[in-house]
C-alpha cells in the first residue's frame, strides 16, 4: 500500500461548505447503521454490503461533481449513491425490495441506480465499473461539455484485467475519467496484500498523474479529486486517485455466519480505525468543533436532524407496496424500432 | 431493387444510419480497415470520433459499450469474430443482458453488437463457433442471423435504432454474397421469420448459414417427391414461433437446422417449442441437424465433415418423412 502524502496543504473550505461535508458522511453513516440493525432483525430480503468507515472517500468525491457527471459504483455502493444526490428514501425502498424503490425492486441493495443524477449504478460484479465508466467517459468527452466520469472501485477490483485495460484506453483517448481507489485493504474475505504483486498506484502511474491521499479525511480527498476532475474538464485526460481508508464492517453483513468462525483480519486492527482521529465523521466533527463552525450542540442537533431523516426513511420503505413480479418480464427488453 | 453483395449492404446500411443519428458511434477491432469490409469506408466519411479502432481488449470494450450507451450514445460494437464474446463476457451477460431491469428500466442501451459467426473457412475452433446459443440464454439480448442482403441491411438498420442490446451476427466468409436490396428505406423487423420455400410434407427451420444447404437439399428431395418447406427464422431472439407453428400444423413433421452445437443449440430451442406447442401436430419425431459437441477443426475436410450439408439434411428429412406416428 502505498503511503498517502501528507504535504498537500488542504485548501480551505468555506463554513457551509464543510457542514453539508460533514451532515452527508453522517447520513450515510446513520442509514448503514440502520441497515444493521434491519438486516439484523430479518427486515430485508437481500444481503446489504456496508460502507460505513469510507464515507470521506465518496462524500469528498461527489462534492465536486455535479448531477452532469457520471459516477461508477461498486457492491459497496450506498454511499456513493447518496453522496451523489441519490434519494435516501428511494434507496431504502430498493433495499427493502420495494415498487416504490429507486429500481422499483429489481435491482437491491448492490444495484442502486439513479441515472438522472449520472449515477449509473452500484454493481454486484468487482471491476465492472473500470470499462462503464470509460465508455462514459468516451461520450463526455465526444460532447464537450466537460463532463467527467469518476469510478469507484476497491483495492480488490484493480486485480481486475479490466483495471489495466480502462486506463489504457482512457489515457490513449485523453478521455476525462477519473479512477478512484478506496483501497481499504481488503478484497472480501482475503487481506488484498496477500494476492497483490507491486503497489498498486504504480500500475496506475504507468498511464496517468497519481495522487494518494488519506481517504479518511474528507478534505483531502475532495482536493485531490477536485484537481483531477479539474483536468479532466480542461480536457487534460484520466487520473488515478488512491483513498486510503477502512472497510469497518464486514464484507457484507452477517458474515461471520457464513465463516465457520474464521476470521481475516483481528478486532484491534478494526478498533483502531475507528479511534477518533482516524474515524472519518468523528474526525470531521473534531475539525467543525475545532474551527468553531459549530459546538458541542449544534453537532447533536445535525445528528438528531439526520437520525430523524433515516427513521422517515425506513417508515417510506416500509409503507411502500410490494415490488410487482409482472414488472421483471415487461423491463428486460427495449422498445425496437 | 438492386443486387448487392451482402457486406454491401450492410455497409450500406451503417452509411445510412450515421448519417441519419449523429450519436451513433461505430467503434472496436480494426473498424478503420475493415477485414470484412462490412465497416470499410466509414472512418474517411465520419471521422475518428464516430468511426475507431479500438484497443484489443474485449472485457473494457463490451463495458465501454455500456458506458457510452449510458451516456447517451447509439452504439455499435465490432468483435471481429464471434469467439471473442467469451473474452468479452461480463459485460454482455452481467450488464447489457441485465441493467434495464435491474435499473427498473432507467437504463436504455441502444447497442448493437457485431461479429462474423461460424466454420467453413479452415478458421479453426477459436474463429468458427457458432455462440448465440450462448447469447440466447442470457436474458435481454436480441440476435439476429440475417441470410441474405436485404435482411442483412434491414435487420441491421432495425437493430441500430431499437433500444434493446442486439447481436447482429454475420456469416464469416459469406460477405460476398449477393442478393436483391430494396431501393430506399428499408427496415426488417425482429421476431418475423420467412418461409425461404414453400412446401406440404415437412418443415425445414435453417437458421443463418445453414439456409443455403438446406434449399439445395430441398430442391434435391423435390426430385424424389418429397416438398420441404423452408423457414429463415431471421432472428432467434425474438423467435417467431408463430410462424413455425403454423407451418408444422400443415407439414406434421419439423427438422432445425443449426450450425451452432448439438447440446442447448439454437435448434433445441426450436424443438423443444414445437414440442410444448404443436405437439397434436406432429406426425413424426422431431429432428436436429447440428455440429456434433466438438470443436471444429482446421483441415478443411474434417472440418466440413462436421457441418451440416445438403446431404445430411436432406437424410434427416427423409428420415422424418418416412416415419409417422400410428
Amino acid at each position: 500500500m502505498a503511503t498517502p502524502r501528507t504535504d498537500v496543504r488542504e485548501p480551505a473550505v468555506d463554513d457551509a461548505t464543510a457542514r453539508t461535508l460533514h451532515e452527508r458522511m453522517l447520513l450515510i453513516r446513520r442509514a448503514e447503521e440502520r441497515l444493521i440493525v434491519a438486516c439484523a432483525d430479518g427486515s430485508l430480503p437481500g444481503g446489504v454490503h456496508l460502507y460505513i468507515g469510507e464515507e470521506a472517500v465518496a462524500v469528498g468525491a461527489c462534492s465536486v461533481l455535479t448531477d452532469r457527471d457520471y459516477i461508477t459504483s461498486t457492491h459497496r455502493g450506498h454511499g456513493h449513491f447518496l453522496a451523489k444526490g441519490g434519494d435516501l428514501d428511494a434507496m431504502f425502498a430498493e433495499i427493502w425490495g420495494k415498487a416504490t424503490g429507486i429500481c422499483k425492486g429489481m435491482g437491491g441493495s448492490m444495484h442502486v441506480a439513479d441515472v438522472s443524477k449520472g449515477i449509473l449504478g452500484a454493481n454486484g460484479i468487482v471491476g465492472a465499473g473500470f470499462a462503464i465508466a470509460t465508455g462514459a467517459a468516451w461520450g463526455a468527452k465526444l460532447e464537450g461539455e466537460g463532463r467527467v466520469a469518476t469510478c469507484f472501485f476497491g483495492d480488490g477490483a484493480a486485480n481486475q484485467g479490466s483495471f489495466m485495460e480502462s486506463m489504457n484506453v482512457s489515457a490513449a483517448w485523453e478521455l476525462p475519467t477519473v479512477f478512484l481507489c478506496e483501497n481499504n485493504g481488503v478484497s472480501e474475505f482475503t487481506v488484498t496484500s496477500t494476492v497483490t504483486g507491486g503497489v498498486l498506484a504504480d500500475r496506475a502511474r504507468a498511464f496517468m498523474p497519481v495522487e494518494v491521499v488519506d481517504g479518511n479525511d474528507v478534505l483531502a480527498v475532495r482536493a485531490a479529486v477536485g484537481a483531477a476532475v479539474e483536468r479532466a474538464r480542461a480536457g487534460g485526460g484520466p487520473s488515478y486517485v488512491e483513498a486510503t481508508t477502512y472497510r469497518i464492517r464486514g464484507h457484507l453483513e452477517a458474515e461471520q455466519h457464513m465463516l465457520g468462525g474464521g476470521t481475516y483480519r483481528s478486532a484491534d486492527e478494526i478498533a483502531a480505525w475507528q479511534a477518533d482521529d482516524r474515524d472519518p465523521v468523528l474526525r470531521s466533527a473534531r475539525r467543525l468543533l475545532d474551527a468553531g463552525i459549530c459546538d458541542a450542540a449544534e453537532l447533536e442537533r445535525i445528528d438528531a436532524d439526520v437520525r430523524a431523516r433515516v427513521e422517515a426513511a425506513v417508515a417510506f420503505a416500509e409503507a411502500g407496496p410490494p415490488a410487482d413480479p409482472e414488472l421483471a418480464p415487461q423491463l428486460m427488453f427495449g422498445p425496437t424500432a | 431493387m438492386a443486387r448487392k453483395r451482402l457486406i454491401t449492404a450492410i455497409n450500406e446500411a451503417l452509411v445510412e444510419e450515421l448519417e441519419r443519428d449523429p450519436k451513433l458511434i461505430v467503434f472496436g477491432e480494426d473498424v478503420e480497415l475493415a477485414i470484412m469490409g462490412d465497416t470499410r469506408g466509414l472512418v474517411e466519411r465520419f471521422g475518428r470520433d464516430r468511426i475507431r479502432n479500438s484497443p484489443i481488449c474485449e472485457q473494457t470494450l463490451t463495458g465501454m459499450a455500456v458506458g457510452l450507451a449510458s451516456a447517451g450514445y447509439r452504439v455499435v460494437l465490432h468483435l471481429m469474430f464471434n469467439n471473442f464474446i467469451y473474452t468479452g463476457m461480463d459485460a454482455i451477460g452481467n450488464q447489457m443482458a441485465k441493467l434495464r431491469l435491474m435499473t427498473g428500466g432507467q437504463m436504455e442501451l441502444p447497442i448493437t453488437v457485431v461479429a462474423g459467426y461460424g466454420g467453413g473457412n479452415s478458421n479453426a475452433a477459436q474463429h468458427s463457433d457458432t455462440a448465440y446459443s450462448v447469447l440466447m440464454n442470457l436474458g435481454g439480448i436480441q440476435v439476429a442471423v440475417p441470410t441474405n442482403s436485404a435482411d442483412a441491411k434491414g435487420l441491421f438498420k432495425t437493430a441500430i435504432r431499437g433500444a434493446t442490446p442486439t447481436f447482429f451476427l454475420e456469416a464469416a466468409g459469406r460477405g460476398g454474397e449477393m442478393g436483391e436490396v430494396p431501393d430506399g428505406e428499408h427496415l426488417v423487423p425482429f421476431g418475423r421469420a420467412t418461409v425461404a420455400r414453400e412446401g406440404t410434407d415437412v418443415t425445414v427451420v435453417a437458421i443463418g448459414r445453414m439456409l443455403k444447404p438446406t434449399l439445395r437439399a430441398a430442391k434435391a428431395l423435390a426430385g424424389d417427391g418429397i416438398s420441404a418447406e423452408v423457414i429463415d427464422p431471421r432472428t432467434l431472439v425474438p423467435f417467431d414461433e408463430e410462424t413455425v407453428l403454423a407451418s408444422v400444423a400443415r407439414t406434421g413433421r419439423l427438422v432445425v437446422v443449426d450450425e451452432a452445437r448439438d447440446r442447448c443449440s439454437a435448434a433445441s430451442q426450436i424443438a423443444a417449442v414445437v414440442a410444448d406447442r404443436g405437439f397434436d401436430s406432429l406426425r413424426a419425431p422431431v429432428r436436429r441437424v447440428t455440429v456434433p459437441d466438438v470443436a471444429l477443426p482446421y483441415a478443411s475436410n474434417a472440418e466440413a465433415a462436421l457441418i451440416p450439408g445438403p446431404e445430411r439434411i436432406a437424410e434427416a428429412v427423409r428420415s422424418v418423412t418416412e416415419k409417422q406416428f400410428a
